[in-house]
């Protein structure tokens, strides 16, 4: 049973590169780039993240990035986090810094709103950065969330 | 397997908050199965777009750091009644999903 899992994984990839070796798999969109595989990576620093995924990881602190998330979250595997900002925002992104996988997400606005809400799962209590990209720089605030139990694996 | 995705669109003052809730299990991959002590293969959403009026305005990114079953919103920007909005999204094991409403 696995080595029959394991030649479909790799039938399915192979034919996956074919594909993309010759064209047929079109970026959908303009807007973005390709899938950030990176700056999902567990192990890594906020700032390897954001490099990845924004390219830009110095951060300034902002008083214009507003956080609504709780202060204490009882359940780790759903925390809601809500970032807004009056900052003309390229892209937002939601940092849990003490995570296997600091980025949980990251959003690239063109015409949206400065506003991104998401849950996310956090393994223990952490700071959680709201980081905003606006001009090329990247801004962000901070806010401490207390967990009771994690929500990544265990 | 079709996956639920559902839509809702939120007046809040001159700007509408678009909402999305999607079933889905958004493994880890570093989770055991416990019955069968066995990792539960990862399985989570990596893409999310957001189309107003056909043009494409958000795009999120995403990896098994957002909860079970995710909740994404974003705002848009000058939308009148009857503008449509479309999101769709894919997932690391090819599967995807879309849903569309209309601003009232």
């Amino acid at each position: 049973m696995k080595r029959r899992t394991f030649l479909k994984g790799s039938l399915t990839s192979g034919v996956l590169a074919v594909a993309a070796g010759a064209g047929l798999l079109k970026p959908n969109q303009v807007l973005a780039a390709a899938y950030p595989e990176a700056a999902f990576k567990t192990e890594i620093s906020p700032g390897e993240a954001l490099q990845a995924a924004l390219g830009a990881s110095d951060m300034s602190d902002s008083g214009d990035i507003k956080i609504k998330a709780p202060l204490q979250a009882e359940n780790g595997a759903v925390v809601p986090i809500k970032v807004e900002t009056s900052l003309p925002a390229e892209a937002i992104a939601i940092v849990a810094v003490k995570n296997p996988a600091p980025l949980t997400t990251f959003v690239n606005l063109n015409g949206a709103g400065g506003f991104y809400s998401a849950r996310i799962k956090m393994g223990q209590s952490s700071d959680v950065h709201a980081v905003v990209k606006s001009g090329g720089k990247l801004m962000k605030a901070t806010q401490q969330i207390k967990v009771t139990v994690g929500g990544c694996g265990g | 397997m079709a996956r639920l995705t559902k839509m809702k669109i939120k007046k809040a003052g001159d700007k509408h908050q678009v909402l999305v809730l999607v079933n889905h299990p958004m493994e880890t991959g570093r989770r055991k199965d416990s019955k069968t002590g066995q990792l539960v293969p990862a399985h989570f959403i990596k893409n999310m777009e957001f189309k107003h009026n056909g043009k494409v305005v958000a795009e999120a990114n995403m990896a098994s750091g957002v909860s079970k079953n995710p909740l994404i919103g974003i705002e848009i920007l000058n939308a009148k009644a009857g503008d449509k909005v479309d999101v769709s999204w894919s997932d690391n094991k090819g599967e995807n999903g879309s849903a569309q409403s209309a601003v009232k």
